[in-house]
């Protein structure tokens, strides 16, 4: 049962990263789910000893998903070795119960606590397991996070996503930062900073790099940028625009967008910016390639039929499809970590919306109701999609789940917060 | 140096004779340029590599060579026909100054992804550059054409005047980007 995850967070913690200071990303919930399942989080007794609440964490990872409901579960700390008194939980309305506790381990140089915790049926009066985590003080969110996983997964039946990552790029008065943020939106750090446009992050499947556009050199430029160091390469950097980098599956080769022969046109090369050869030829626009997981596809957008629509071409070359046939702006296609849902930006009546395509059934749905949403990504268990859209005036993401229901609303204080890319699970 | 007077000449002619509304093109890219791109201009257009004269042309409003920018429709990248005698003055200077090397930058409006923005920009821009190059015969080496999609945008309300204002391709000459 005990499973050490220090490795993990000490990994974490060697991001060349910059802190931001003043820009932290707050998120509100604008819509829940229908069925959501009451939970009790108790505080975990000895939290109090480190300056961080964990249970403050967890319980807003879990209410964020908008898959559950907060039931009060008393003031007094509950540790995971106590006797659960489950006919008071049952009478308060709970169906699950989290009990836990925070201790420091005897160890040589810096503190170190030991985070353990149980999760209760409170009608079988049942546990449904429990984890321990080490971390240090400041990883104690990451303990949270870990914790808010492993309880959506035991209910919900899918991997929780608290744990990953979002990149996104926040604008200031002429100032652009590409920044990583945990998936509550804390701990925001600055990967980037530049006073020119920085477009298209895509994280490697593995979560260590990220291929974004940067505009610093006066025109679009593909750079890969190891975040364990923060070095960077150019990927890209032909006559004309290089833009719009996806990876593949392996993450040894990117799709890119190139015009060195005329046109915005699909190219592959290596991550190291070597073996440049032409994916498709139109003597319209081809635009922002994503593989798809398996490696077989690669989709795209093209004016090739006269309107932007979304199309697929075998990763290897070979006979192009259209997919999107309804209106006459599909565009932006993203698809779901299992291949089987597509993300796209679509446009009714001068509104652009992001729509959802069951890609077996063909089948679109609209699922935003905001007018100018842009570039989608979705969550790794393919439940949330991150989008750009703009309320207010203001450039802000916001999330909407596959089925509709819940709604995020992501946004910086007096800063427009543009392109966001959901990072992959954290090993 | 006579032939190239004579290219300006014939420049200028053009420009007395072009029947081009001007409204739409008074702010000139080069000024309109962000704090970042001023250290550009500061390193300026020297002097000893290039003709003074033509030179001056590019900055003198008198001159429809100190114009640079052409307007498509939404969702466009056609050359109208009100921009040819624009683009056929900049065909000759680049003739005449076979030195000089200019930069195309496509512009796209607000509505929409910023890729298939990106990928419009550089369509018009590449309209630019097959205009020069099919008026005049400039030499493709001289001329890069680049997208900046609709992350530079010159007017930012959520407008129909300003997105047309958008929807552009802008010329910049060595010393300028």
């Amino acid at each position: 049962m005990t499973k050490h995850f220090f490795k993990y967070a000490l990994a974490f913690a060697g991001f060349a990263l910059t802190a931001v200071a003043q820009a932290q990303l707050s998120i509100e919930i604008t819509g829940a789910g229908a069925n959501r399942l009451p939970i009790a989080v108790a505080d975990f007794s000895g939290e109090r000893i480190v300056s961080q609440a964990l249970t403050s964490v967890l319980r807003g990872d879990l209410e964020r998903s908008g898959m559950f409901r907060l039931v009060d579960p008393g003031a007094m700390p509950l540790a995971e070795t106590t006797a659960v008194d489950f006919a008071n939980m049952k009478t308060r309305g709970a169906d699950t119960l989290v009990s836990g506790s925070v201790t420091p381990v005897a160890e040589t140089g810096e503190s170190r606590y030991e985070t353990r915790f149980h999760l209760h049926d409170v009608l079988k009066q049942t546990t449904l397991g429990g984890q321990s985590y080490v971390s240090t003080a400041a990883q104690l969110r990451t303990a949270a996070h870990r914790t808010a996983d492993f309880i959506y997964e035991k209910l919900i039946g899918e991997p929780g996503i608290f744990s990953t990552h979002i990149a996104y790029v926040v604008k200031t008065a002429g100032r652009y930062e590409l920044q990583i943020a945990d998936a509550d939106g804390m701990n925001a750090q600055a990967a980037l900073t530049s006073r020119e446009p920085i477009i298209s992050p895509a994280w490697s499947p593995d979560g260590t790099r990220l291929a974004y556009v940067s505009f610093e050199a006066k025109k679009p430029v593909v750079y890969v940028h190891s975040l364990a160091t923060g070095r960077r390469h150019v990927a890209a950097n032909f006559k004309g625009s290089n833009s719009a980098p996806a990876w593949s599956p392996d993450g040894k080769r990117l799709a890119v967008v190139l015009t060195k022969e005329g046109g915005s046109q699909l190219f592959l090369l290596n991550a190291d910016g070597s073996g440049v050869t032409r994916l498709a030829s139109s003597s319209g626009i081809d635009t922002e390639p994503q593989f798809s997981h398996d490696g077989q596809f690669i989709y795209f957008t093209s004016d090739r039929g006269g309107s932007p629509q979304v199309y697929r071409i075998p990763a290897a070359g070979g006979d192009v499809q259209r997919i999107t046939f309804e209106g006459s702006y599909n565009v932006t296609p993203r698809l779901s970590f299992d291949d089987k849902l597509m993300a796209f930006v679509t446009r009714n009546n001068g509104r652009f919306q992001i729509a959802l395509m069951d890609l077996t059934t063909r089948q679109t749905q609209v699922l935003t109701d905001t007018e100018r949403d842009e570039s989608p990504s979705f969550a790794p268990n393919g439940r949330m999609i991150i989008y750009a859209t703009e309320i207010g005036g203001r450039g802000v993401l916001a999330a909407v789940s596959s089925d509709g229901r819940v709604k995020q609303k992501f946004s910086v204080q007096a800063a427009d917060v543009r392109e966001p890319a959901w990072g992959p699970f954290v090993k | 140096m006579s032939k190239m007077l004579a290219a300006f000449l014939i420049t200028l002619t053009i420009a007395a004779c072009s029947s081009q509304p001007t409204s739409e093109q008074n702010a000139a890219s080069v000024e309109d340029r962000k704090p970042a791109t001023v250290g550009a201009e500061t390193q300026s257009v020297a002097t000893d590599k290039l003709d003074e004269y033509s030179l001056a042309m590019l900055k003198d409003p008198k001159s429809i060579l100190s114009k640079r920018s052409v307007y498509f429709d939404f969702d466009q990248y056609v050359i109208k026909e009100e921009f040819k005698p624009l683009l056929e003055a900049h065909g000759h200077f680049l003739t005449a100054n076979g030195k000089v090397k200019m930069l195309l930058q496509g512009n796209a409006d607000e509505r929409g992804s910023r890729e298939y923005n990106l990928a419009l920009g550089q369509k018009r821009a590449e309209a630019v550059k097959k205009t020069l190059l099919l008026l005049l015969g400039g030499k493709e080496e001289q001329i890069e054409s680049v997208s900046l999609g609709k992350e530079k945008p010159r007017c930012s309300e959520h407008t129909e005047a300003c997105w047309a204002e958008n929807r552009r391709g802008d010329m910049l000459y060595s010393g300028e980007f």
